[in-house]
């Protein structure tokens, strides 16, 4: 039986708002297993980026309990937390959040300054390694406004990699993407998927999660759909019939 | 965190803003060239009076009269029209202390010294011959007058040299000519050698030097001694020196118990701490006005690390979605801070070393660069970098991660 990489029970995530109380997550339920690829879809409002930050323990749920790689993260203090996030998580943001005037090597090389076991010939070693895996090893010392769009969410997939996490965790990562770019990120994200990593990818667009193993629906802070995907689409082959672009 | 790692990625965060790590440390910079000239200039100062005024004999006591009855409502009688001063004193000193290794009475009078043609006005001073040795002032030319000279009141005298320049105009060697001084024929026996001016700016040259009996009785007519000038045996002695003449001036004088001197025993060194203390009270206002300079350049980095960490809100939720903990931001915001203020203070002292230099090149003020006005103002720079540095960095540590990513 495969690990369960993720575990969630009646998680609820509150706002207080002045007198008013947001209620963002309403409990939820699910398992994750490692190796699957997940989305999390649902309309704006639903609750995905809510969800995603605790998952990626950026936030900490109302109540609730969450095991990642089974451990209670409910229970962790904000260093430990830290701590996760650096060695089990990678995340990918919708607008990138690469640091400007740095270059794409720089940038990835970040998550592995804030872990003291990497020496600076692995750090180097390492995100050219990531680098490579996004197809952009001959990109190195681009500077982000250098680089397109779908270029700099490459950047910050390979800073999500570079550490080698147990998940990868993406919010809207094609949100910014025109279609062809988000099927080149999606192709990358299968990629990923069948090395054997994780991946958690928050969307909007059913024909983005039609490239996952797994769907999971939120409406108004509840689960109300959970299902494998029947026929998943492969990405490659989707980009291989488009027609091709002018732009190129 | 490594340190390494954290002084990296402060370093990397700086060179992405090389211009605004450069403004900011623009306030460290001239805070700390200014302390560092400040300091140098005062110094300098200070220095060279110091040294002026040991160039007049380190060792050297003077002592003067002084009157110990007051007048009306308190104050004292002129210094000059005291008399308390005799031979006596100067032969009971002679015999009795043991801290001193010369001693000469002195009497001066201005007058205009004449020598054909030529017409100078200037002073006259009588001493003995042991006053050139308490001077430290060698003669250049001929010799120094003798005991006989000095109990005959002889009329033989020495020349300071602006004297010889203004009365042997035509380069003729004064030794053996006759000069008058106020109608007095003087033959001249020696030329002192140039003495340059004292601390307070005068020509110690311009001077006639004669057997002090010589000027008491012939040109003065007084029966009083206006100066006694000795040396003490080294530099240590000197208070042992003071404390002897004192005693045995007491007793001449026939002082009670209670009564005031009346006279006067200063050292060198006390003239020297005089003024010292007047450029040292110079040097702690310099250095207070270049002090709030470089107070206003540490709250020009704290200013502009707080607009740093407004505007790199996203950038620290970024870090902290990657695994930076509070301590790593903090950390990070504080290095940063301690970077630009340590630099800047580096580039300072070099630049206020540079302008101490330039102040002495162009303007001739004497300047000193002590050391511990850079370890001092470096010092300060680091702790200005932290102190200030401080509560920006902290308010970047506590952000919220998921606030801090939002932010736009
Ligand atoms: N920090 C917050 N404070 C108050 N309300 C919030 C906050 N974050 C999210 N919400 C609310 O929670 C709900 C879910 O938001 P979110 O998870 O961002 O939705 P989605 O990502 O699916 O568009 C929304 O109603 C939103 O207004
Ligand atoms: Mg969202």
């Amino acid at each position: 039986m495969p690990k369960l990489i993720l575990e969630v029970t009646d998680l609820k995530r509150e706002f207080r708002m002045g007198a008013e109380i947001v209620r963002a997550l309403k409990g939820v339920h699910f398992t994750v297993e490692a190796g699957e690829f997940v989305t999390i879809m649902g309309s704006s409002g639903s609750g995905k980026t809510t969800l995603l930050n605790i998952l990626g323990c950026l936030d900490k749920p109302t109540s609730g309990v969450y095991n990642l790689d089974g451990v209670n993260v409910s229970n962790l203090s904000r260093n430990e937390l830290a701590q996760l996030r650096n060695r089990k998580i990678g995340f990918v943001f919708q607008s990138y959040n690469l640091l400007a005037r740095t270059s794409a090597l720089e940038n990835v090389e970040l998550p592995l300054y804030y872990n003291s076991e990497v020496s600076a010939k692995q750090r180097y070693d390492r995100s050219i390694k990531a680098l490579e895996a996004v197809n952009l090893g001959d990109r190195l010392h681009h500077l982000p406004n250098q680089l397109s769009g779908g270029q700099q969410q490459r950047v910050a997939i390979a800073r999500a990699l570079v550490n080698d996490p147990v998940m990868i965790l993406a919010d809207e990562a094609t949100g910014n993407l025109d279609s062809r770019t988000s099927y080149e990120i999606m192709a990358l994200m299968q990629d990923l998927n069948q090395q054997g990593k994780t991946i958690l990818f928050v969307t909007h667009e059913p024909d983005i999660a039609s490239f996952s193993s797994r769907t999971i629906m939120l409406k108004d802070g509840k689960v109300i759909r959970d299902s494998k995907n029947e026929n998943i689409r492969s990405a490659k082959e989707v980009l291989a019939s488009l027609p091709v672009s002018e732009d190129y | 965190m490594k340190f390494v790692n954290l002084f990296k990625i402060a370093m990397k965060a700086l060179l992405r803003n090389k211009m605004r790590a450069f403004l900011t440390m623009l306030g460290i910079i001239i805070g700390v060239a200014a302390v560092i000239t400040m300091v140098a200039i005062g110094q300098g100062s200070k220095k060279s009076i110091q040294d002026q005024l040991s160039s007049m004999g380190s060792n050297m006591i003077t002592i003067r009269p002084q009157s110990n009855q007051t007048v009306g409502g308190g104050a004292r009688l002129d210094a000059s029209s005291v008399q308390s001063l005799k031979l006596e004193d100067v032969t009971a000193i002679g015999k009795q202390a043991q801290h001193i290794s010369a001693l000469s009475p002195a009497v001066t009078s201005r007058g205009q010294v004449i020598y054909a043609g030529n017409n100078w006005p200037t002073t006259i001073q009588g001493v003995y011959p042991d006053f050139l040795t308490i001077r430290d002032w060698p003669l250049k030319d001929g010799i120094l007058f003798s005991d006989e000279n000095e109990n005959n009141a002889a009329k033989v005298c020495l020349l300071g040299q602006t004297v010889v320049e203004n009365l042997f105009t035509s380069g003729e060697d004064p030794v053996g000519k006759i000069i008058r001084f106020n109608k007095i024929p003087f033959k001249v026996i020696g030329v002192l050698a140039e003495k340059g001016e004292n601390a307070f700016g005068q020509d110690q040259d311009d001077i006639v030097v004669a057997p002090f009996s010589t000027v008491q009785k012939r040109i003065l007519a007084i029966t009083w001694v206006q100066n006694i000038y000795a040396s003490a045996t080294n530099e240590s002695a000197t208070d042992d020196a003071v404390d002897e003449i004192s005693t045995i001036l007491r007793t001449q004088h026939k002082l009670k118990r209670g009564d005031q001197d009346d006279f006067m025993v200063r050292t060198q060194a006390e003239l020297i701490n005089t003024f010292s203390s007047t450029s040292q009270l110079l040097t702690v206002l310099l250095t207070a006005i270049a002090g709030i300079s470089l107070v206003v350049g540490g709250i020009g980095i704290m200013n502009i690390m707080y607009v740093s960490v407004t505007e790199r809100t996203k950038e620290i939720g970024l870090r902290m979605s990657i695994g930076a903990r509070g301590i790593d931001i903090l950390l990070q915001f504080l290095v940063e801070a301690i970077l630009i203020s340590v630099t800047g203070g580096i580039i300072g002292v070099l630049l206020g070393i540079l302008a101490a230099q330039l102040i002495t090149t162009f303007l001739s003020w004497p300047t000193l660069v002590s050391q511990s006005s850079i370890v001092l103002s470096f010092l300060v720079c680091a702790i200005t970098g932290v102190f200030f540095g401080y509560y920006p960095a902290q308010k970047a540590s506590r952000l919220d991660p998921i606030e801090a990513l939002r932010y736009e």
